[in-house]
């Protein structure tokens, strides 16, 4: 339900915004082309994305289904011109009715036609279909990442830790020592069959200890990038649309 | 006092310029005595590897470059390389040899027609600096083929078969002892209270798939947990929605709800329009869950699968709506926004142990025991081999060595 203050609210800022823009325009501070209109384009869609931070409002609402229907167009566009066209189109339909000096790939009719099973799932009757392109992708997806995983996963990161422990100095044998009780101790928190008690137990919680500090320093270190991403917000509001800041 | 000054400064100049002097004497490169080009082991028939000694007049002045052409007396116009001299060496050969791999078709720009075509490529290594330029007299030449088998990467061949191994004993012995032991993980057996809860307040669950495809293990994990999840909300007839960013996900999500709809004897309650796609992109994705979360305030969020930066923003918005919250990812860098913002979190691997936990179905529970087995394998590979590294012997090392 949007009260009546709130439509108010939302009313006088567009009035603001309006006659702001109007006025850069009018002076020549925003060009009247391409390049000015992008600007005010972006800064509205910006506002109206932190105007949820107050709350949920219709100016908000105009601008996630203008993210999102602007994103499933970028999606097909994507999808057309990288896969369907030089995958589909040019390498089997095109060389098939008009000769390009490249013989049409007939082996591309394989996953086009498990493609288009997926549509068949608008049909009853052969819906079916469909789970072959299903199981088809999810075999291959897990055929192709579980050896990626031993490899990337487990061997990569065991190869530092099978590394001498003495590394010639003091601090940095401390180091190798911190590093493997921290492995050591994470792993034994991740025990699923045996009961945390006793040594078990123990071990865990300092695998505890280290998995929190790990995140603490993960969460420090992300909240700064995003503050960089606040930062850059805010310069191009201040800098490209109001001119405020050089 | 001042003749020691002046003379330690003198010597440090000297020593400055000390490398580039004797590298390139008397405009004088030393150009190395061998160069060769092979094809690349254990690839897919693109690359090819360049090997030659490293020469005495290596510096940060001089360069390496090299040429290649498709016929043996060139032109010899196309670079196939450009590198500092002091650099790029070859791994455990003690700056001795240098070690390069190339992509020749990438360079060539092959026609898509040419690409089956075998090509020998030839080429010839440049000794470059500022004051003179030195060719190798020997032209090397190989032509890219494509292995079969990668033999470098044995050794997960045969981690794959134990572990395999491995697996089908635990779940052969846990379908001979029913009711393996699995310690409690408090995020799962508050699944029940969350969707008790959406139950008495009338009020949706909604089920956020991460950004990863079907491809990915931890969506594989999601859609284990979105089955036993669907399956209490058709006992409890509550509504459940489910979003997702993969059209492939989304129809893999609808099938999964579907079947948990019918095997609790209520198929009629299935609303396919509750399964839904969200958004196609990352960002947008977050906009229209936070808009779902802000105007139909379900009663419980339950987060599985990797996320990304969109992670944060997600579960603060729904913290804000008062939803209880579990999340459940493998995406270490994410977890500690859903640590600070959900009730529950599942870390890691328990986000793969859930569906045994929940289900306790012997082929789960003995993959789960099994995979227990192989950690205690890795701990073992691990404080034994930093202790035999630490005595000098490194042959454990070389068995785990990642391809």
């Amino acid at each position: 339900m949007i009260k009546k203050t709130d439509v108010s609210i939302t009313t006088w800022i567009l009035i603001a915004f309006g006659t702001v823009n109007i006025a850069f325009l009018a002076t020549g501070k925003l060009g009247f082309n391409g390049k000015g209109l992008g600007i005010i384009t972006a800064v509205a869609i910006t506002l109206a994305m932190y105007s949820f931070l107050y709350k949920d409002n219709p100016v908000f609402k105009i601008a996630e289904n203008i993210f999102v229907g602007v994103a499933m167009g970028y999606s097909i566009i994507i999808v057309w011109f990288n896969i369907l066209k030089p995958d589909v189109f040019e390498a089997l339909i095109v060389p098939m009715f008009k000769d390009t000096g490249n013989a049409p790939q007939y082996l591309v009719i394989v996953p086009t036609l498990l493609g288009l099973f997926m549509f068949l799932r608008f049909s009853s009757k052969l819906s079916w279909l469909s789970r072959w392109s299903f199981a088809f992708i999810v075999g291959m997806g897990s055929g192709i990442a579980i050896p990626n995983f031993i490899n990337a996963i487990l061997l990569r990161q065991l190869e530092p830790m099978l590394a001498p422990l003495y590394t010639g100095s003091f601090w940095g044998t401390i180091d190798t020592l911190l590093v493997l009780i921290g492995v050591v101790s994470v792993l034994f928190y991740f025990f699923f069959s045996m009961e945390h008690k006793g040594v078990i137990g123990g071990v865990s919680v300092i695998g505890i200890w280290f998995l929190m500090i790990a995140f603490g320093a993960s969460f420090g270190y992300t909240v700064m990038a995003r503050m960089s991403l606040l930062i850059g917000r805010i310069q191009f509001l201040l800098k490209d649309w109001l001119g405020i800041i050089q | 006092m001042h003749k020691t000054l002046s003379t330690f400064i003198l010597s440090i100049l000297i020593l400055s310029y000390t490398p580039t002097a004797f590298a390139v004497e008397g405009n004088r490169l030393f150009v190395p005595k061998d160069f060769q080009a092979f094809d690349t082991p254990n690839d897919s028939g693109k690359s090819i590897t360049l090997r030659w000694p490293s020469s005495p007049s290596e510096s940060d002045d001089v360069e390496y470059v090299v040429y290649m052409s498709t016929t043996i007396k060139g032109p010899f116009e196309t670079e196939a390389l450009r590198i500092r001299s002091n650099t790029r060496y070859e791994e455990g050969s003690n700056y001795s040899y240098h070690l390069i791999d190339i992509e020749p078709d990438k360079l060539f720009n092959k026609k898509s027609s040419d690409k089956d075509v075998k090509t020998t490529y030839f080429f010839k290594l440049v000794m470059m600096s500022n004051l003179t330029t030195r060719t190798v007299k020997k032209i090397a030449s190989a032509t890219p083929e494509g292995n079969w088998f990668n033999w470098s990467r044995s050794n997960n061949f045969i981690i794959m078969i134990i572990f395999s191994v491995l697996i089908l004993c635990c779940i052969n012995h846990a379908k001979r002892v029913p009711g393996l032991f699995i310690r409690k993980i408090k995020g799962l057996d508050a699944i029940d209270d969350a969707l008790g809860r959406a139950t008495e307040m009338g009020k949706p669950a909604l089920f956020v798939h991460g950004l990863n495809d079907m491809d990915s293990i931890s969506t594989i994990a999601a859609i284990n947990i979105l089955g036993r999840i669907a399956l209490r909300v058709a006992e409890y007839d509550t509504p459940l929605k489910v979003s997702n960013i993969y059209p492939i996900v989304l129809t893999v999500s609808q099938e999964v709800v579907k079947e948990a709809y019918l095997e609790a004897g209520r198929p009629d309650a299935y609303v396919e329009d509750n399964v839904f796609l969200a958004a196609s992109e990352q960002f947008p994705y977050v906009v229209a869950l936070s808009g779902i979360m802000t105007r139909e305030k379900p009663a419980a969020n339950f987060f599985v699968g990797y996320f990304y930066a969109e992670s944060l923003i997600l579960s603060e918005t729904g913290a804000a709506t008062g939803a209880i919250q579990i999340a459940a990812t493998d995406a270490f860098t994410q977890l500690p926004f859903f640590i600070t913002t959900c009730d529950y979190t599942l870390m890691g691997e328990e986000l793969y142990a859930a569906s045994a936990y929940l289900s306790r179905e012997p082929l789960l529970l003995g993959s789960l025991r099994a995979q227990d087995i192989a950690k205690e394998i890795i701990i073992s590979v691990i404080v034994f081999g930093a202790l035999l590294a630490t005595c000098g012997i490194d042959w454990i090392s070389f068995i785990f060595k990642p391809g």
